[in-house]
């Protein structure tokens, strides 16, 4: 369903803020320097207390696609290849190297040595196959690892230390895929075990801390790996973790924990939203924030509506949108406006912010032109007919109905009549699936440009009914180049013949946003706005 | 007194069938279902595909007609058998067993809370010769019964736990994390115990037997306490068996505020991700809970009363 918002948010906690991280933050001009100079040589020892909003029932990486669950099971396996959140670029982990076929179709992946999982087991060529084996067995809660994955033809074992993985099209994503906490590897005994019972009872991976304890909807606990030596490459610490003790808490209110954190019951939350914000202000608590990478928040148009199908409609929406107005009023500080329809974090993004600038003339005279004509009660109208849209948009955020009301006056301004229609969680996809929608709302995060040709490609689901043409040649050639500079070009490419062609109008980023305690240092999001504890410490 | 046990009990049953049948045709009425729901809660990545819904859907018997569902549920039902959930794949009664000792530490704790908090002030308000008193005393269970729970559970937090830091905001953890939450929900519950047992006391206080007792020189608190609230306590026990299942709605609100594992939280999951033989599965237990309290009620009824007896006895009573 490439074409469904970020629900990793809990459908409970609503709230899916965001925001930046540590390394992003100066990029973002931002107010947090928590690398850990400044305070004091980072030490070792102490337990860090996070509270998230909810539970997904499940501590299997692999399994899991709500953040809030992330955030502790990403500590409990390592990856073949780790992204650098400042550029994008993949760097080894557990894959020392790797080598790409020319038509990207065939990855071969370099183990390191002298990797083991906390049972014990060594890591061998056999075990990554094994995971990429089982992956596609893992039932419905294993959709996220899945899509990585689709595809595959083989996963073969070249030596001990070689693992080559083939796939039946050209697959430019999967070398980024190999980076994210769906496709951790786990021992082969955990993978062994059925997808339920890696839910309920947990896996044993090779991870810089350990599963301790989970109490469903309660609380997930983690304890230090002694004997870690094989971090990712781009962590600053060497060896194992600094701290001894993770215990993430499950505390759905956002209220309770802002308080919590404030009165310092805890030492970190997530998901904190606008209206906490005033609540953490001062005192000792940072809030650190950064963009989620993927598509941003934005109006998913149905391109084969008779209104939709005429270009100059949909650009006349585009550029009736006041994207900062709903930045700055609806969403958490920080938030930016869209520059692209790739949120500003994402590899390969382009910035196309003049295209997409607030122009309400243009907006009307494009109308115009299209034969819309101002009628008397301000909707526009061609042969009788009024220039009227629905957005469909389910209640996974919390921002959602605020911002799409702004939306609602912002297209009213210049005769565009839009009803808002809200629907179940699960109403969206098939919604998507049969074309029966003017408009959808929603987001996708994931840090590869990849993400476009799931959404946008004519050979895929092609939700939106975009026509085929130059952009499905630009987002297939995109996936089958090794050619970073090419990729680049090819990804900039489909970006501004979607934004041109408006057949997506991006309106917002999604921001992850946490609270962190001052003394907690070295608490950085991944490149995928995810967090990573191995270089955290308490001081 | 056996048929008339027997009769209640085959009412109780015929509560529980309805409430299994309502609960299941909503649910099918409502769009979407718990595959869906659970397939699209990872959904960031790309595609779902179409198949392999269908494919999970035949396997939890979602593909199949209503009525052969309904039966087939049902048929389970009554042997004990509630079926896995579909968002864990545990089986429904050790999800639910496991919640319980939680949500009846919670209600229990707030159920004693209430009748002591409640029933103090009833009888202090009818005690007290002080005008202005009564009309204060009186005031306050209106008040509690008013207050949203929600909005009582965030202000004692923030009171007791974010600035006197007597209590913890959060968790299961002994039973200093049981006060506030059992003090939240023992509010609005006290304060309908506290509202009908000062009406029915001060009703008692003008019986003619109270006249009488103080005729025959009795203390004014032993008339109030062994007399007239002897008495009084009846329609408030009957509102005790209300108020249990009332609890244990309350503790849906009080456990997500309080972030307690609980059977209220079991519940609000359960019905987010539309996760059928779970919610089945806390219907079904709720109206138990209820039934079952009713039920006690009913037959403690003649051991506070005498002249009270149940139907079938009628005939010996009159002998």
């Amino acid at each position: 369903m490439t074409a469904l918002p970020d629900v990793r948010s809990s459908r409970w906690a609503a709230l899916t803020a965001l925001v930046t991280t540590g390394v992003l933050l100066t990029a973002c001009g931002s107010n947090t320097d928590n690398s850990g100079s400044g305070d004091g040589p980072a030490k070792s020892g102490g337990t860090l207390t996070f509270a998230v909003g909810s539970d997904a029932g499940c501590v299997d990486p692999q399994q899991v696609g709500s953040n809030d669950t992330i955030y502790s099971v990403r500590q409990l396996v390592d990856s073949l290849t780790d992204q650098d959140p400042k550029t994008g670029k993949i760097v080894p982990w557990l894959a020392k190297s790797w080598d790409i076929s020319s038509d990207t179709t065939t990855f071969t992946f370099h183990l390191r040595s002298g990797v083991t999982f906390s049972d014990g087991s060594k890591l061998t060529a056999q075990v990554v196959k094994d995971n990429f084996d089982a992956v596609p067995k893992l039932g419905a809660l294993g959709t996220l690892a899945q899509g990585y994955l689709s595809g595959v033809t083989s996963t073969t074992v070249v030596d001990p230390l070689t693992v080559k993985v083939t796939f039946a099209q050209p697959n430019a994503q999967f070398l980024q895929a190999t980076s994210t906490h769906s496709l951790g590897i786990e021992s082969s005994a955990s993978v062994k075990r059925t997808p339920q019972q890696k839910c309920s009872d947990g896996v044993i991976g090779s991870g810089p801390f350990v599963l301790k304890q989970y109490v469903q909807n309660q609380s997930i606990t983690l304890a230090r790996r002694t004997g870690y030596a094989w971090g990712s490459s781009r962590w600053s610490k060497k060896g194992e973790a600094y701290l001894d003790k993770l215990v993430f808490k499950v505390v759905p209110e956002a209220g309770v924990r802002a308080g919590s954190l404030q009165s310092g019951q805890v030492d970190a939350i997530g998901s904190v939203g606008r209206a906490n914000e005033a609540a953490l202000k001062g005192g000792q608590v940072t809030l650190q924030r950064r963009a989620n990478p993927g598509v941003v928040f934005g109006l998913g148009l149905n391109n084969s509506r008779p209104e939709l199908k005429d270009a100059r409609v949909r650009q006349a929406i585009l550029f009736a949108i006041d994207r900062q107005q709903i930045a700055d009023t609806v969403f958490p500080t920080g938030t930016r406006a869209a520059t692209s329809v790739l949120a500003h974090t994402t590899p390969d993004y382009t910035d196309l912010s003049s295209d997409l600038s607030l122009d309400a003339a243009k907006a009307k005279s494009l109308l115009d032109a299209a034969g819309w004509k101002a009628g008397s009660d301000g909707v526009r109208t061609k042969d009788g007919k009024k220039l009227s849209l629905t957005i469909d948009w389910i209640p996974n955020s919390a921002t959602n109905q605020p911002a799409l009301e702004l939306i609602q006056q912002q297209l009213k301004a210049v005769g565009v009549q839009v009803t808002l229609k809200q629907l179940q969680i699960t109403q969206l996809a098939p919604t998507l699936q049969s074309g029966d929608y003017d408009v959808a709302w929603g987001n996708i995060t994931r840090a590869d440009p990849d993400i476009l040709r799931s959404n946008f490609s004519t050979r895929l689901a092609n939700f939106y009914r975009v026509p085929a043409g130059s952009l499905d040649t630009a987002l297939s050639a995109q996936a089958a180049t090794t050619d970073a500079a090419k990729r680049k070009q090819l990804v900039g490419e489909a970006q501004q013949l979607i934004v041109q062609n408006a057949y997506y109008v991006p309106v917002v980023e999604l921001q992850t946003q946490l609270g962190v305690s001052k003394k907690v240092h070295g608490l950085a999001f991944d490149a995928s706005s995810r967090i990573q504890l191995h270089d955290t410490w308490i001081g | 007194m056996r048929r008339y046990v027997i009769k209640r009990l085959a009412q109780a049953a015929g509560v529980l069938w309805a409430a299994y049948t309502v609960s299941f045709l909503v649910l099918d009425y409502l769009p979407g279902d718990p595959v869906t729901a659970m397939a699209s809660a990872g959904m960031d990545s790309g595609q779902i595909d179409p198949q392999q819904i269908a494919a999970l859907r035949h396997e939890y018997g979602f593909d199949k007609p209503v009525l052969v569902q309904y039966a087939d549920y049902l048929g389970r039902a009554v042997r004990g058998d509630f079926g896995d959930s579909v968002a864990t794949g545990r089986p429904v009664t050790s999800t639910l067993a496991d919640a319980l000792p939680q949500t009846l530490q919670l209600t229990g704790a707030a159920l004693l809370l209430a009748v002591l908090l409640g029933g103090g002030l009833a009888v202090a308000a009818t005690y007290t010769t002080r005008r202005w008193l009564r009309q204060f005393l009186l005031s306050l269970p209106p008040l509690g019964v008013s207050v949203p729970t929600f909005w009582v559970g965030l202000l004692l937090v923030e009171a007791f736990s974010f600035r006197l830091r007597w209590f913890p905001a959060f968790g299961n953890d002994g039973l200093q994390g049981l006060v506030l939450p059992a003090l939240t929900l023992a509010i609005p519950t006290g304060a309908q115990v506290a509202q009908v047992l000062a009406k029915s006391l001060l009703t008692a206080l003008d019986q003619a037997y109270v006249e009488t007792a103080r005729a025959k020189g009795a203390g004014r608190w032993r008339v109030h306490l062994r007399h007239a609230l002897r008495n009084a306590s009846l329609p408030a026990l009957t509102v005790v068996g209300l108020l249990v299942g009332q609890l244990v709605a309350g503790s849906v609100v009080v456990e997500t505020v309080f972030s307690r594992d609980g059977l209220g939280r079991v519940t609000a999951a359960a019905v987010t991700a539309q996760d059928i033989p779970l919610v089945q599965g806390v219907v079904v237990f709720g109206a138990l809970i209820f039934v079952t309290t009713n039920l006690v009620i009913d037959l403690v009824y003649p051991l506070l009363d005498p002249r009270i007896v149940v139907a079938s006895d009628r005939r010996a009573s009159f002998a």
